[in-house]
């Protein structure tokens, strides 16, 4: 056998196997998405219901300046969270949160604000941690399958951070891929604190009943604002969760396209290897023969 | 009668709706209990609290609701818990054994917070069983 055959099937080889791995990756992923849309789903009522309440509270009490509804005056320094993936093989996933994420650094520093990163995610942390970049915090090990306690554990971060006197964060701001649906995933950027209570284009057909308040506007609104802010660093997570997934997917299948297009070339160029050699030898031995028919020829 | 819409819901599931005829829950103000055009309220709820939802006729459901809202709109009433758990959902055995845990890890130490609410919770969690709590 020749050399150049045997290297093509050393490569086919290889490259099924390639195949096979992306393969598997990408029906893992995509038996994900599901679960990982269900999740996003189920935690719908709870956030619809937890803005309704703090909409109600802020508009009936309009009183109230709660240090986290409060714009500072002067802003020095803001809090990124930047939500990447543990894993890759997941296409451009992280590298579009990124490169948001230093885009919106960029435009905080126009403003002389300084941002700090907090950041999710393996894939995040290393990046930054290359580059040398100071981490407000970091956290990774649940990109794909987050849990509350997970967005509880953020959120406590950043609001304290967020009520510290001194060396604290005067702004919030999230960076994240939103699931829009199967096909297509948005990085969007957020700003969640100082609170913008997310205005609903239609409006209510009921004016928002005067709550009354147990025990007080003040104590309610001290206990609900952190619970939101939870709700809308879990909802992120879901979400991206759900992005990730989907971004693997498409990245994996289309990996699997390559390596059996790839398949298809090197069998062709195998056969055709083939198909010379035979060709070379056949000719070598009608040669040969002919060769010998003469030198008999020749004698007579 | 009217009857009230009840939504219990925490961030991770919608755990019961349905309607009721009234809904008992204890704020850190006290018990309340709602009926229907009640007025609107928004309360904080206690760590460790049971609530309780009548329904004419079919028993009633019980839950362990630990910290979280309730708030009360016309006639719809949602219950939004960080964690909660159905009486029927509850397991017994795992619940006493886990306050038995915190109860003792209390006495050993009366400043241990975290061990006082462990207590707290599982007490709510039997409760809403149905179990007899000393």
């Amino acid at each position: 056998m020749g050399a150049q055959l045997r290297l093509l099937r050393r490569r086919i080889k290889s490259v099924r196997s390639t195949a096979k791995i992306t393969r598997a990756q990408e029906l893992i992923a995509s038996s994900r998405i599901v679960k990982a849309q269900q999740r996003m789903q189920a935690a719908v009522p709870y956030e619809r219901e937890i803005t309704r309440a703090v909409t109600g509270v802020v508009s009936n009490t309009a009183s109230v300046d709660h240090p986290l509804t409060v714009a500072r005056e002067n802003p020095t320094r803001a809090g990124v969270l930047i939500v990447t993936s543990d894993r890759g093989f997941c296409g451009g996933f992280n590298a579009n949160v990124l490169r948001e994420a230093e885009a919106l650094a960029g435009l905080l520093r126009s403003r002389g604000v300084e941002p700090v990163p907090y950041v999710v995610g393996r894939k995040g942390i290393t990046w930054h941690s290359f580059r040398g970049r100071e981490m407000g915090g970091q956290w990774g090990g649940f990109s794909d399958n987050p849990s509350y306690a997970n967005a509880k554990e953020i959120a406590d971060v950043l609001i304290s951070a967020f009520s510290a006197e001194t060396d604290g964060i005067d702004e919030i701001h999230i960076v994240s891929t939103e699931f829009v649906s199967m096909l297509t995933q948005e990085v969007t950027v957020k700003r969640v604190l100082p609170l913008t209570v997310e205005e609903t284009t239609e409006k209510p057909e009921t004016p928002l009943p005067y709550f009354e308040f147990e025990p007080t506007a003040g104590d309610v609104l001290d206990s609900l604002l952190p619970r939101y802010v939870e709700s809308r660093v879990f909802s992120t997570l879901l979400q991206s969760a759900a992005s990730e997934h989907a971004a693997r997917r498409r990245a994996m299948k289309s990996a699997t396209d390559n390596a059996n297009e790839l398949i298809r070339v090197f069998t062709q160029q195998m056969n055709q290897a083939r198909q010379a050699e035979i060709t070379q030898e056949i000719s070598e031995i009608v040669g040969g023969a002919n060769a010998l028919a003469d030198a008999a020829a020749g004698k007579e | 009668m009217a009857k009230l819409r009840v939504g219990v819901v925490s961030p991770e599931r919608e755990i019961w709706s349905g309607e009721a005829d009234m809904v008992i829950a204890k704020t850190i103000e006290g018990e309340i209990g709602i009926m229907p055009q009640h007025a609107p309220v928004l309360g904080v709820l206690v760590e460790g609290g049971v609530l309780r939802v009548k329904r004419g006729g079919e028993p009633d459901l019980v839950a362990a609701v630990h910290g979280g809202f309730v708030s009360v709109a016309n006639d719809e009433v949602s219950i939004l818990a960080e964690v909660a758990e159905l009486g029927s959902e509850v397991d017994v055995a795992r619940a006493r054994n886990a306050m038995e845990r915190a109860q003792a890890s209390v006495e050993a130490d009366q400043e241990n917070a975290e061990a006082a609410a462990g207590a707290k919770r599982a007490r709510a969690r039997l409760r809403a069983a149905g179990e007899e709590v000393g």
